[in-house]
């Protein structure tokens, strides 16, 4: 038996989704630009999927872009916007924004723009003072996280929207762990530019939507055809996006429950593993996504107790160095003030609908004797024993 | 199902071999890996054999780091365990790697961990002993100890408390 508590990383489709994406490959296969009966069929499919997106964020249909997924759509709203207006060259990020958000922007700091990436403290929090501080007359953009993927601390984006909005500067949100996991409204927020993905809402991967507030331009990254009113160009993922619209709709019905019942979970988790020794919590205690729970061990190493805890058949993840490609720990974690041997102990549990208490109860067992065993091989042990 | 690790690599990690510590050890290697920070301390016993040739009696380990360190320190200890101090001293991490069927490439760094702790810990025997430190090994002595000492900068506060 395996049990999966990787839900940040991505999820399983929810059978009602991919229910609802069957007919699409063989049956209603037309090109949503065609003009028969196929290609309107395709056509009205996607329309419905875009309402069922925008519902979520309170957004209206025509505002939503789909595109490959979160990456992209952080892609086209930093360099599409940076494109459409050369006059401003400064952006704002936070210090633990996701690589799809950091990326970008170092690229375009190669070409001759000023990041500036603000600190954020010990819980992940960034400051909204901070925002409205660094933000100068060439600032074009700030892009803050609603939700970090690693500590599932949510950023007071509301008060940073208001912000820029007060300042006339664009905001951006990469709101990929929060959306249909959480509340959120563009107007209420003052989001401009909001980037989802629906893979990590039990829709299919390869799939995603930027919200492009009305009146804003955007150069596309890539030309063509015109699709998705000029900016994104290609023929359209029809059944892809057919499954994020109704992992979006099955979201707006089921996400206050869920979300209650996670949350009730991810505390018990957080209780009982804070009792093992030398444990702690990363992330904001309260203010944090209902399903992400990240813990720190001492004297150990994240890739290895995530390997023997997936010998017991239990699926997690760490921001430890050795399992990074770069062998640097975390960029998150490190951003907390964490030292990097602390962030090499650290362990992502991450659970979605279909986890149940019983889930949580088996890695309970396992967790206190498989952070034992590791530490039994540590020289570390000792000295603080 | 295929992983990034050998299934030699996933065998030594579950199950490593000589872990733990020595009491009164003849030799101590601690070392530490300035890449990623992490941690090996090995302890070897000395006897002789019967040419009178000095080996490796028994050895032990203890290990901070990730799956590939943990495992190359079981295989190293598998490797030397009974052998002259002359042939440990040849054991090169390459010989290591390829006892555990291959690393993954990022991975490599890690059995250098190994090799290091095995080195420390005679040249501290010999050192200990008043012997003859071979040239060579001397050499690894200077380039560990400034290695180690960045690795120790990233661990020095282990145990102190956070939140
Ligand atoms: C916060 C955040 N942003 C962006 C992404 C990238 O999304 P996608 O995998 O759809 O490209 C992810 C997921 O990996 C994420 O967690
Ligand atoms: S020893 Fe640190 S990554 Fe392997």
């Amino acid at each position: 038996m395996t049990i999966y508590l990787d839900n940040a990383a991505t999820t399983a489709v929810d059978p009602r989704v991919l229910k609802a994406m069957q007919p699409y490959f063989s049956k209603h296969f037309g090109n949503a630009s065609s003009l028969h009966g196929f290609g309107q069929r395709a056509r009205a499919a996607l329309e419905d999927a875009r309402e069922k997106v925008a519902a979520l964020i309170d957004s209206k249909p025509e505002e939503i872009i789909f595109t490959s997924g979160g990456t992209e759509s952080n892609n086209l709203a930093i360099k599409g916007l940076a494109w459409a207006h050369p006059n401003k060259k400064h952006i704002i990020i936070s210090a633990i924004e996701h690589h799809a958000v950091m990326e970008p922007c170092e690229w375009l700091r190669k070409h001759g723009y000023d990041i500036t990436v603000l600190p954020v403290d010990s819980y992940g929090l960034v400051d909204p003072k901070a925002v409205e501080r660094a933000i100068r007359p060439d600032t074009l953009m700030v892009s803050i996280m609603h939700a970090n993927n690693e500590i599932g601390t949510i950023e007071p984006i509301e008060r940073i929207g208001a912000i820029c909005r007060a300042k006339d500067v664009f905001f951006h949100t990469d709101a990929v762990q929060s959306f249909g996991k959480i509340p959120i409204d563009v107007d209420a927020m003052h989001i401009d530019l909001l980037s989802a993905s629906s893979h990590k809402i039990h829709g299919p991967k390869g799939v995603g939507c930027l919200y492009v507030r009305k009146g804003i331009s955007l150069v596309p990254l890539a030309h063509g055809g015109g699709h998705e009113r000029g900016l994104r160009s290609g023929t359209e993922n029809v059944a892809g996006i057919v499954g994020f619209g109704e992992a979006a709709a099955i979201a707006k019905k089921e996400m206050a429950a869920d979300a209650k019942r996670l949350t009730a979970l991810r505390d018990r988790l957080i209780k009982e593993t804070l009792k093992i020794q030398d444990s702690w919590l990363n992330g904001h205690p309260r203010q944090r996504l209902p399903g992400n729970a990240n813990f720190g061990f001492r004297y150990i190493e994240g890739e290895a107790l995530v390997l023997q805890l997936d010998m017991h058949g239990i699926a997690v993840s760490t921001g430890s160095a050795c399992s990074s490609k770069s062998l640097e720990p975390s960029h998150v974690l490190l951003a907390l003030g964490l030292r990097h041997e602390e962030a090499h102990g650290s362990l992502r549990v991450s659970l979605g609908k279909f986890n149940t208490r019983a889930d949580i109860d088996a890695l309970l067992k396992v967790l206190p004797q498989t952070v034992e065993r590791l530490r039994e091989i540590s020289p570390f042990k000792r000295k603080y024993k | 199902m295929t992983h990034i690790y050998t299934k030699k690599v996933l065998a030594h990690f579950k199950h490593p071999h000589n872990m733990g510590r020595i009491a009164k050890p003849d030799g101590v290697g601690r070392v530490g890996n300035p890449k990623c920070g992490d941690v090996m301390w090995l302890y070897l016993k000395i006897g002789k054999n019967k040419q009178g040739k000095e080996i490796i009696k028994d050895v032990k380990f203890e290990t901070f780091g990730c799956v590939a360190a943990i495992a190359t320190s079981s295989m190293i200890t598998d490797l030397v365990k009974g052998k002259t101090i002359e042939y440990a001293l040849g054991v090169t991490k390459e010989k290591i790697v390829k006892g555990l069927g291959g690393l993954p490439p990022i991975k490599i760094h890690c059995s250098l961990l190994a090799t290091d702790a095995l080195h420390e810990a005679i040249y501290n025997y010999l050192k200990k002993q008043g012997l003859r430190v071979p040239a060579q090994l001397a050499k690894t002595h200077e380039r560990i100890v400034k290695e180690t000492k960045v690795a120790e900068r990233i661990g020095e506060h282990l145990g102190e408390h956070l939140h």
